[in-house]
């Protein structure tokens, strides 16, 4: 049985995560746009932090909201004027997407409808503390990640050197 | 009232369809990259939903969304940098006004 207040805060958060998300992909101004998504990530950090993966959700507000936003909002800034208004569409591109959202939103629902009576209550869990997620990253044995960690610190310097040749002045 | 899986599932899907419909309907290239970042995360939610509720013990789902949030980065990094690229070389991000690969 939860708690009143983690039932409110979850109604707030997935009210907030649906309500954004669609204003997101329907707002005509993209610098507004942008500013929904920020919005729709911290409910995502928020639900990190309800399901007790503190270090995932630090990370979550970190990268996306501290890093991958503020990038969008310069590009936007850069490549469009403020104030200016995507055109509006066409009917026929917004029913190809309508159908494709809501086709799949039903196919999806029904799937996890149908398994309703499969899920039960979050069972108990110790929050994955510091040591056991660095010593998780930093070994070989079962369970353990340093070849993917590895793997993506190469990825990060490729992206490094990469970003700097693809969008250097020629 | 019990909050099982499917109280958080439901959102993620419903916000993983707003970027299906973003994605199809966006003219402009960081419109569609925003679509792009919805779905990732809807996806993400998934993965540590699923880690929580069915895998407690186990720490998988919460490193593979450590690992995609990573990869999302470099990703947006990347694409952002062709986009400004692009906008140097077309004067315009519009999808449909970029159909020849030589400007």
């Amino acid at each position: 049985m939860e708690s009143v207040g983690s039932i409110i805060l979850y109604f707030i958060v997935a009210l907030a995560m649906i309500v954004f998300s669609v204003l997101a992909v329907t707002t005509r101004k993209i610098l507004r746009a942008a500013t929904y998504l920020l919005f729709t990530l911290f409910a995502a950090a928020v639900v990190y932090f309800m399901l007790d993966y503190e270090f995932l959700g630090a990370v979550q507000i970190a990268v996306y909201a501290g890093g991958i936003v503020v990038l969008f909002v310069f590009s936007i800034l850069l490549t469009s004027k403020p104030g200016d208004n995507s055109e509006r569409l066409t009917s026929k591109s917004r029913a190809l997407g309508l159908f494709a959202a809501v086709a799949m939103a039903l196919m999806g629902g029904w799937a996890l409808v149908s398994r309703c009576a499969n899920f039960v209550a979050k069972p108990a869990m110790q929050t994955p503390d510091m040591e056991q997620i660095g010593t998780a990253l930093m070994g070989t044995g079962h369970g353990q990640y340093l070849l993917p960690f590895e793997a993506v610190s190469i990825l990060l310097l490729a992206c490094i050197i990469g970003g700097i040749v693809v969008a250097r002045k020629r | 009232m019990e909050i099982t899986a499917i109280y958080y599932l439901i959102p993620a899907l419903i916000m993983f369809c707003c970027g299906v419909y973003g994605f199809i309907t966006r003219k402009n290239m960081i419109a569609i990259l925003i679509s792009l970042e919805l779905m990732l995360n809807a996806v993400d939610i998934n993965f540590a939903v699923f880690n929580r509720f069915l895998f407690p013990e186990a720490m998988e789902g919460m490193f593979f969304t450590l690992f995609a949030i990573a990869i999302a980065a470099a990703e947006t990094a990347i694409a952002i940098a062709i986009i400004i690229n692009i906008y140097r070389a077309a004067k315009n991000i519009d999808v449909r006004s970029l159909n020849e690969m030589k400007f």
